[in-house]
């Protein structure tokens, strides 16, 4: 039977903004697949986005939901989160939000292991303001303000989210629809900071000046950056260099989340154990 | 109303109030002069099952006390100017997206990173419009350390009633001012409590934005079946993004009329020796700490032979515009005095349409002494 997804929509709002052949509403199903997956109920549920074309997600999709400044999805979902430990939070940003102008926070909801679900949906580019050049712009791409080719060095997302401390930690394209819900299910089902960096084609503001004026020569092009994480890992360390790994890049069960630490915090404040020292935590320094 | 001694120190008293107004979350980033705000609070919240997280910076300070109201619950984060410079657009989306929360503004001296240590009141044109757009500030001001606990008492009551961001302004001096205060009872204050107002009708009824001109929005706390949407872009009655001609100007018009159609529920002044002040005496303008030296100026101008009365805004924004207006015509010698250039004088000449208003004037970290009132005065009459 085929999946209903209109309980999860706001249909009044179709159709979205984004353009035709646009990979968010590729990812957009697949995270409403995931959550039914996960059995969430829609009230216990909270999506969070910020600002650019991903920044419309919230409004689609029927949630408690928020869209925030340019960059900070993630500080608000933190207080959010906090709040309200026993419910799901899903923050949902582009490449230039999430590590552009929002990287300080990235970074640190990260290094907290608080448990919300974050995902990139990276196209490479500044989508919705016309071409400007992004933090995972590929050198030597053409951007509207870099119109000689870019000369910025690029992120890789999952290598930031792992060396900031999330402890999960996946990557996959939205080619591939039915392996990103598994990876979302996998990352949403885990208790702490689940990053996710979804490859997604922007053929319009990427692509057109790219030699990759279709969604599909776009696609065409992210299948070839991708690889599976075993395949990956067999290749020299040139050809590693290319081409990103997908699938679960890290997941550790063991890191405290944040919500369950701040629980002894206040257990601490209320008399019922003593201070929290380094014998607590199995990394001491 | 019940009153109860107690010896602390303004910033305190500050985080105090937030846990007795009912304050379950705080968001902040250390900063001088206000950082003990957020260590008093750390120990306090959790103690009651509430959350204090210090964030990576300013803007995730603010963004996550944001986050909190959004779900329903009393929020604070405090700093002093720079940290405000910086919370400045997210604080433009609690107006627009109409979600209460307290911000208390410990002053230093700016601009830039100007005297951190140092007193003065030069954020008080910021606090009226820290962020880009139209919408109305509303903005108290600490005059003693009572009034640190009583005002941020006050603005909590108040974010929730007009549904936006409160500032409580504090300085250096009364942040860090340690001393006697009679402060309402714990009980006294919980029983003043005014939660915001909740929509109780069906799911498919309600429109958190739909609300009458002159009326804050109705915005149920999150995860109890009233899912709704917030956005920083202009909006509909149920909150969604839209660029409709006639719904644009309404929302910002009604952010407008919100606030200044009820000036009379924001309104607190104190007049302290005004009562017998006529045409040739002096009417002193000050508010904050300096206040405190206007006081006791008056003491000694009185004592001279010199008529002088003081007119103390604590609600500062929106200003008391009926109030100044009655004293400035009343009175011929009048004499603001701040610790900025002129920031609240322009607001007294606006409201009084003179421009013959005397200012004393100190921008140099220090506080200004009862002495250098008394002369200012003796030299404009």
């Amino acid at each position: 039977m085929a999946f209903n997804y209109d309980q999860y929509l706001r249909l009044e709002k179709m159709p979205t903004l984004w353009c035709w052949g646009c990979g968010d509403g590729v990812i957009l199903k697949a995270v409403i697949r995931a959550i039914e997956a996960c059995g969430w109920e829609q009230n216990d549920v909270c999506v969070v986005s910020g600002i650019g074309c991903s920044g419309r997600f919230s409004s689609y999709v029927d949630f408690n939901t928020v869209h925030t400044t340019h960059g900070r999805t993630v500080a608000f979902a933190t207080g959010i989160k906090l709040m309200h430990p026993d419910k799901h939070v899903i923050c949902v940003a582009g490449d230039g939000d999430a590590l552009a102008i929002g990287g300080n926070h990235t970074i640190h909801a990260c290094r907290r292991n608080i448990d919300i679900n974050f995902i990139v949906i990276n196209n490479f580019i500044y989508g919705l303001t016309n071409s400007q050049t992004s933090p995972t712009t590929p050198q030597g791409m053409w951007t509207v303000s870099q119109k000689s080719g870019n000369i910025d060095p690029t992120f890789d997302a999952c290598n930031l989210a792992i060396a900031s401390g999330a402890s999960f930690v996946g990557r996959e394209t939205m080619l591939d629809p039915k392996k990103l819900e598994k990876v979302l299910v996998k990352g949403f089902k885990h208790r702490g900071f689940s990053f996710f960096d979804v490859m997604s084609n922007c053929h319009i503001n990427l692509g057109r000046k790219n030699k990759m004026a279709s969604a599909m020569e776009n696609l065409e092009w992210i299948d070839s950056i991708t690889t599976s994480l075993k395949k990956w890992e067999a290749l020299s360390d040139e050809e590693k260099m290319n081409k990103f790994p997908t699938g679960v890049l890290k997941h550790d069960e063991n890191a405290k989340e944040y919500c369950d630490m701040y629980k002894e915090v206040q257990a601490f404040h209320q008399g019922k154990r003593k201070t929290i020292t380094q014998n607590d935590f199995a990394k001491k320094i | 109303m019940e009153l109860r001694e107690i010896i602390s120190t303004g910033n305190d008293l500050a985080a105090e109030a937030a846990v007795d107004a009912g304050c379950m979350f705080f968001g902040g980033y250390p900063i001088t002069p206000s950082s003990e705000v957020m260590h008093t609070i750390s120990d306090l919240l959790p103690a009651v099952g509430g959350v204090c997280i210090q964030m990576e910076d300013e803007i995730a300070g603010v963004a996550c006390a944001i986050g909190a109201g959004m779900a329903g619950h009393r929020t604070m984060t405090a700093t002093s100017g720079p940290g405000i410079s910086l919370k400045a657009e997210n604080l433009g989306l609690a107006q627009m997206a109409e979600v209460p929360l307290v911000v208390v503004n410990v002053m230093r001296g700016g601009p830039s990173t100007g005297l951190p240590t140092r007193v003065s009141q030069g954020d008080v044109r910021q606090a009226k419009n820290p962020s880009h757009g139209d919408y109305r500030s509303i903005t108290l001001c600490a005059g003693n350390l009572a009034e640190c606990y009583t005002e941020t008492v006050r603005a909590f009551n108040l974010a929730d009633r007009f549904m936006q961001p409160v500032f409580v302004l504090l300085d250096e001096t009364i942040g860090h001012m340690h001393g006697k205060a009679m402060i309402p009872t714990v009980e006294a204050v919980q029983a003043g409590i005014v939660p915001r107002q909740q929509f109780t009708g069906a799911p498919e009824d309600y429109r958190p934005y739909g609300v009458e001109g002159d009326e804050a929005a109705v915005l149920n706390p999150m995860f109890q079946g009233y899912r709704y949407h917030f956005t920083g872009l202009h909006h509909d009655a149920k909150g969604f993004p839209t660029e409709e001609i006639e719904t644009c100007r309404k929302l910002i018009q009604r952010l407008e009329d919100k606030v200044m159609m009820h000036t009379d529920e924001l309104e607190l002044n104190e007049e302290f020796m005004c009562d017998d002040l006529e045409e040739n005496d002096v009417l002193i303008i000050a508010y904050g700490s300096v206040s405190l030296a206007a006081k006791e100026s008056i003491r000694h101008l009185r004592a001279a032979g010199i008529k002088a009365g003081l007119f103390r805004p604590i609600t500062l924004w929106p200003s008391p515009a009926e109030r100044i207006k009655y004293f400035t015509d009343k009175v011929k010698n009048v004499l603001c005095v701040e610790l900025n250039i002129r920031q609240y004088t322009e607001e007294v000449e606006r409201v009084s349409s003179r421009l013959d208003i005397h200012g004393l004037y100190k921008v140099n970290g220090r506080a200004i002494s009862p002495y250098e009132i008394v002369n200012k005065v003796k030299e404009i009459i």
